[in-house]
């Protein structure tokens, strides 16, 4: 291609990576470093989140109480839940896009490069102050990750600790969105017209709109706990005309936008790799598109599904219950089009294409959960059980997170310009596909005979499925350390990658060398439709 | 073709600056103002120092960051790409802002139309009404079944609070005018007009200071005053807060203006302050309405 080689030779002048520590990774504005800075924080925090969880199964291994007091045990689940959510799922995520969207869009960075630094460098400090609470005294945060007040106000040192990080972590997040929305916008290169955009740059478009609408209502939600438990405020207590339950409605209208924060980008993802490796253009690309601001502008209307049981109106309970179930019809779309696009493809089976197609099928079976648990007389039985755990696992770990590494394995040849061992990386997928199923499969049987969330101790009836339970969490717990020496080998050892580094790929970010320069279309690439995977283009 | 760091910038291409040190101080006077003030919440004065010293950090920070981009943009290193990357990021920032308080009228008007109510015994809180407050009334102002903070009186809305309506809104007028007389390249006009909206929302802002006063003196109005006196001082606190730093972003802006930053073609700087100062005249409006008149 022409046009790829024109701009190894530009790339050639532009390519100078700053020489000391600092300068490369602290002072950055290079939307590339940046996104590896979130990656690799997100990988630090997906451990130490996943070592909390490791405590949680093994305490939960056997009935009684053997490891952990049971104060130390909620701590786990709580801090588990904010360490996974805003330190590993959504950094990943930001950091995928900072790597990619300039990329796929042919922007030379994104818009505002010395805000995309702060975006990331604020995030250490907040997980370090949240961290911080578990030695302080009384511990860490245990009233759950939703923050209930009365419960949560209850706290010792970390009331005020994880309020303050969040508003970090809220900070980072708003101007992180900013700028990948002001990028989209604004650093399209002439040609790549809103509807030829890649669906990963697509979705990303609609979650950063998400997060800036609903990222300071969770802000005020926290400020709100924190004037009440320091400054004499009744907002949450009922005795001075408040309301503890308008804290659930405050939360969750920032909480049922945030988990389509979490997955949007991974629709994103798999809508690329696909493609990719079914050798076909997306099947109803502008289905896609539609569907994905769909379940987007759903998402604000459908947020007291969470609390079916706090004792809402009647009218209140069906109204949410019926526009809960109507997002299953954006997502069905999307499902089938993933389908569709297989459906008499040129079919290879790499590594990243492993990782998406059990994500179609697992994220589906979260998916029907969710349907499930939609049910308003349904929800009376699964309501805070084992049930909704398997749940919003299935949709968050077999969902965003196998998407988050799907996407690793399929642009780490551009990254890096090495190829994995295809061997490795299939052994990490099965491996995690059968500890994965064996972790979170069996607690749907759990929920359904009653078994509660968040107890370190329970019936002996539910023994045996605890144990299975258990033991997938243990197969799991090595898996990230297995796909670090995986790619610690590819960086090393690894064979070169080629520009295209897979056959059938196409977009933007295959018409630049591997590994992508340092400056990447330092001035706009001519686009020819020829070259991109996507959009209302003849293929 | 120019390196985006050298001396000179290729206005053809987009400016992409190459390091920056001003976000890691940032970052860390964030850490310590919040950290900080977390310590100090929680009773370890020092935290008190800590915090205060994360605040000047953060202006430090924030005069040599906005220092660097002003410097660039006199420079000419901005073509009309760059600038409408500035606008975007202002405009959504401003949304940001609007959800931020969007979850502060959300608790006064779920408080105010569902939850007293509720507690005064109307639908299904008829047995919340009878078993846990008996006898407890639903009326506006409240401070809640158990009287929480003691009696206490509300501020009238037509007097001091509508003077402050006008100030602000007369303070949108003074400020279009200025912007007319930046376009005009008027610049003794555009300083005395933007002077003007600065004083008034200067006046505003001692104003409220003085109704502030007047409820904790004289009315026995606290934040503690139950749900009323928590969502009139967040509300308008929040409010005052933000018309504090759109008035020091408005003297910041005078004096560029005064040093001739700014021309009738480009002066972006001008408009997202405006932007902002409009913001709050708007936040304003829903707050009179809603915390003061119903």
């Amino acid at each position: 291609m022409a046009h790829a080689t024109t701009h190894t030779h530009d790339d050639a002048h532009h390519d100078e990576k700053p020489q000391g520590f600092l300068d490369r990774w602290v002072f950055t504005t290079n939307h590339k470093d940046i996104g590896t800075l979130y990656l690799v924080f997100s990988f630090i925090m997906f451990i130490i989140g996943g070592a909390m969880s490791g405590v949680i199964r093994l305490e939960l291994f056997q009935p009684g109480l053997q490891w952990v007091a049971p104060e130390f045990f909620n701590q786990m689940t709580t801090m588990h839940a904010l360490v996974m959510i805003f330190g590993g799922v959504m950094p990943a995520f930001v950091g995928l896009a900072n790597w990619m969207i300039p990329l796929q869009i042919g922007a030379p960075d994104m818009a505002l490069p010395r805000m995309n630094n702060w975006s990331f460098w604020i995030l250490p400090f907040a997980f370090f102050l949240l961290l911080l609470t578990l030695v302080l005294p009384g511990g860490g945060p245990a009233g759950g990750w939703t923050l209930y007040p009365p419960l949560s106000l209850q706290g010792g040192y970390n009331v005020a600790f994880v309020i303050f990080a969040i508003h970090l972590m809220g900070i980072s997040s708003i101007m992180g969105a900013i700028n990948i929305i002001a990028t989209i916008l604004n650093m399209r290169a002439p040609g790549m017209d809103l509807l030829k955009m890649p669906l990963f740059t697509w979705t990303w478009l609609i979650t950063a709109f998400l997060l800036i609408a609903v990222m300071p209502v969770l802000a005020g939600a926290v400020t709100m706990l924190l004037t009440d438990k320091f400054f004499g405020t009744s907002f949450f207590n009922a005795a001075g005309g408040g309301d503890p339950v308008m804290f659930q409605h405050i939360f969750w209208f920032f909480g049922h936008p945030e988990v389509y924060i979490m997955i949007l980008p991974a629709f994103g993802i798999v809508s690329e790799i696909i493609p990719t490796f079914s050798r076909k253009p997306l099947f109803g690309y502008q289905a896609m598109v539609y569907a994905t601001a769909s379940i987007a502008f759903l998402s604000f209307i459908v947020w007291a599904h969470h609390m079916f049981t706090v004792g809402m109106p009647l009218g209140g309970q069906l109204y949410f219950m019926y526009a809960t179930m109507l997002i299953a019809v954006p997502t069905g779309v999307k499902v089938f089009n993933w389908v569709a696009t297989m459906w008499r493809g040129s079919m290879t089976f790499e590594t990243p294409m492993l990782w998406s197609i059990a994500f179609v099928i697992l994220f589906t079976i979260g998916g029907f959960s969710g349907l499930m648990l939609a049910i308003v007389p349904a929800d009376y039985q699964y309501h805070d059980t084992y049930f909704v755990v398997a749940h919003f696992h299935y949709v968050l770990v077999t969902g965003s997170l196998f998407s988050i590494i799907a996407a690793v394995y399929y642009w780490w040849p551009k990254w890096t310009g090495r190829m994995y061992s295809e061997f490795w990386g299939k052994f990490h997928f099965w491996w995690t596909m059968v500890f994965v199923n064996l972790l979170f499969f069996p607690q749907h049987f759990l929920g359904l005979a009653g078994m509660p969330r968040r107890i370190p101790d329970y019936n002996v009836a539910f023994a045996d499925f605890n144990m299975i339970s258990s033991i997938g969490a243990f197969g799991m717990l090595i898996t990230p350390f297995m796909m670090f020496v995986i790619l610690w080998h590819s960086k090393k050892h690894g064979v070169k990658a080629e520009q295209v580094s897979w056959e059938g790929a196409k977009g933007l970010e295959w018409t630049v060398p591997s590994p992508a320069p340092h400056h990447t279309f330092t001035t706009p690439p001519k686009i020819d439709d020829r070259m991109l995977a996507h959009g209302d283009v003849a293929h | 073709m120019a390196h985006a760091h050298a001396h000179t910038h290729d206005p053809a291409t987009y400016y992409v600056p190459h390091g920056t040190r001003w976000p890691i101080l940032g970052s860390f006077a964030l850490f310590f103002l919040v950290g900080g003030a977390a310590f100090w919440l929680n009773g370890v004065t020092v935290g008190k120092y800590v915090s205060l010293l994360g605040l000047a950090m953060l202006v430090a920070m924030l005069f040599g960051w906005f220092g660097a981009v002003i410097r660039e943009s006199v420079s000419g290193y901005y073509n009309r790409q760059v600038d409408v990357s500035f606008r975007m990021g202002m405009i959504w920032f401003i949304f940001s802002e609007v959800m931020f308080f969007a979850a502060f009228f959300g608790a006064l008007f779920y408080t105010h139309w569902f939850t007293l109510p509720w507690l005064g015994g109307a639908g299904d809180g008829a047995s919340t009404n009878a078993l846990l407050w008996p006898g407890f009334e639903a009326a506006w102002p409240t401070n809640g079944p158990a009287n929480v903070g003691g009696a206490f009186e509300t501020i009238p809305p037509w007097g001091l609070p509508l003077f402050n309506t006008l100030l602000l809104l007369a303070s949108g007028v003074t400020l279009t005018i200025a912007h007319h007389a930046l376009i005009a390249n008027q610049r003794s006009k555009l300083l005395f007009w933007l002077g003007a909206t600065i004083v008034l929302g200067v006046v505003f802002l001692f104003v409220q200071g003085y109704e502030y006063h007047h409820a904790y003196a004289e009315l026995g109005l606290t934040l503690g005053s139950g749900i009323y006196g928590s969502t009139f001082f967040m509300l308008t606190g929040f409010h005052g807060m933000h018309v504090t730093l759109g008035a020091i972003m408005l003297i910041v802006i005078w004096f560029r203006c005064a040093k001739g930053h700014f021309t009738p073609e480009q002066h972006f700087g001008f408009e997202a302050v405006a932007w902002y100062w409009h913001f709050v005249d708007v936040v304003w409006l829903g707050l009179f309405l809603f915390v003061y008149v119903v």
